[in-house]
């Protein structure tokens, strides 16, 4: 059962083509980690499966919504799908409490008692219970991300994106955030995380995804693509990563 | 004739018609404040013909004299029949003119809230409607506080204009009672003094919030 199916997308920022016809298909449960340099187009292809950005042409289904123009499809759809930013981009006018309620009481109609409820949940599940009052300005950036994490959650995804979601942090609390993501994975969540640590995308992804000048250059399992690279640029980006 | 001197009875009609003159002001902020609202978001929404219409109204609004805007309003309406009493003329044009500038200053503020908000509001499937109401505008409107307090500072000034029509706030009050007492440097003297009890509070507000708005940035 594919949770995401990626068709032929093809996507232009002006004149630079930064997709150029790619294909993939997630099964629900499954990992997909999309590494490569900067520019090879795995952010773009991330924000256009949740419609952040418009693709040219292809076909993009997710969550058993397929994208399109309609404005009202578009917010069902997303209420299917979670995404998590670099910046964390939390609402700093609102508790972190306030941050996971919002969406859920104004989008979902959930009852007040009842969203708290499930903030609480959540929240416990990145293991912040007890920020529940504080403002973002008052969380370390880990504990932000893992607040950014905890609200997308609130909306009952079945399908998370993560967008290079601990690049902005420092190793330490890095590690604070990816096991919150490890037990996602554990917990059955369909992920597709774009991301630069390698020792995360091997241990965790069950595929992982090389992009290279907007292609999917190769993929395949964690362990056979990382142990044995078919392609010299992929060689190349394992090599130079140290991690 | 007697030449009456510049004296308590006089300056008592001076602070009598300051209460015009805070009528006139409360009027523009309030009028212009829904009008510029409206034409602020207007600047900022998705669809290109409104948004230039938006931005053509602020161009001419800022593009002409507010002396102009007063003298269409009060002369102009009158040549087309419509008697307006100076009241209203002056209430009118001070609206027409606050909202041109505060349409463009709260464009800024909006404008200010980091596009990271618009997306992750986006992404969590609010309506635009929703992303302005709990979102974007209660992070603009902390944004917009110090300027709009300092532009009300403008707005108190810029009514004295209004004493052209002959509608008697604060400064016509004053060209009045100069008129009879023949006493310009005491009269205008105090006229200013008013004009500066009121305002110098004002400013220093919009410097207080400005200061409290950069230390803590949250809330």
């Amino acid at each position: 059962m594919s949770e995401v199916v990626v068709e032929n997308v093809h996507k232009s920022f002006g004149a630079l083509e930064v997709l150029k016809g790619v294909s993939l298909t997630v099964g629900r449960g499954e990992v997909f980690a999309l590494i490569g340099r900067s520019g090879s187009g795995k952010s773009t292809l991330l924000r256009c499966m949740n419609g952040l950005e418009k693709i040219n042409s292809g076909r993009i289904e997710i969550a058993g919504h397929a994208l399109g123009e309609d404005a009202k499809a578009l917010r069902k759809l997303r209420t299917d799908v979670g995404i998590v930013f670099q910046s964390y981009n939390l609402f700093p006018h609102l508790t972190v409490g306030e941050n996971i309620m919002l969406a859920p009481r104004i989008v979902k109609d959930v009852a007040k008692t009842k969203a708290k409820e499930v903030a609480r949940e959540v929240l416990q599940l990145v293991g912040l219970s007890e920020k529940f009052d504080s403002y973002p300005d008052q969380l370390s950036g880990g504990q932000q991300q893992r607040v950014a994490i905890a609200r997308s959650l609130a909306m009952r995804p079945k399908v998370m994106l993560f967008d290079e979601v601990t690049s902005a942090l420092d190793p330490e609390l890095t590690e604070e955030v990816l096991m919150v993501m490890e037990q996602l994975a554990r917990d059955g969540m369909t992920m597709i995380l774009v991301t630069h640590e390698m020792g995360f995308a091997r241990r965790v992804a069950t595929q992982t995804i090389f992009m290279h000048k907007g292609k999917i250059w190769e993929q395949g399992s964690s362990a056979a693509l990382f142990a044995n690279p078919q392609t010299p640029e992929l060689r190349q980006f394992v090599k130079s990563d140290v991690k | 004739m007697t030449l009456k001197t510049f004296g308590l009875d006089q300056f008592g009609f001076l602070l009598f018609s300051l209460q015009w003159t805070l009528v006139l002001t409360v009027i523009a902020l309030i009028g212009g404040g829904l009008l510029g609202f409206a034409v602020a978001l207007a600047r900022t929404a998705q669809l290109k013909p409104v948004r230039i219409a938006a931005a053509s109204y602020i161009q001419i609004i800022q593009g002409i004299p507010v002396l102009m805007i007063l003298f269409l309003s009060y002369y102009g309406l009158s040549l087309a029949g419509f008697e307006l009493p100076p009241l209203i003329a002056a209430g009118a044009s001070m609206t027409i003119y606050a909202s041109g500038y505060l349409a463009e200053i709260w464009r800024g503020c909006i404008q200010a809230v980091p596009k990271q908000q618009w997306e992750a509001s986006e992404s969590l499937a609010m309506t635009r409607l929703q992303q302005y109401r709990y979102v974007i505008l209660p992070q603009a409107i902390r944004i917009s506080l110090p300027p709009t307090v300092g532009f009300a500072v403008q707005v108190v000034k810029n009514t004295s204009i209004t004493s052209i029509i002959g509608f008697v706030e604060l400064a016509r009050a004053g060209q009045l009672i100069n008129n009879a007492t023949f006493q310009p440097f005491r009269v205008f003297l105090a006229v200013a003094a008013l004009y500066f009890v009121v305002c110098y509070p004002l400013s220093q507000l919009s410097r207080l919030l400005e200061r409290r708005l950069h230390v803590g940035s949250s809330r």
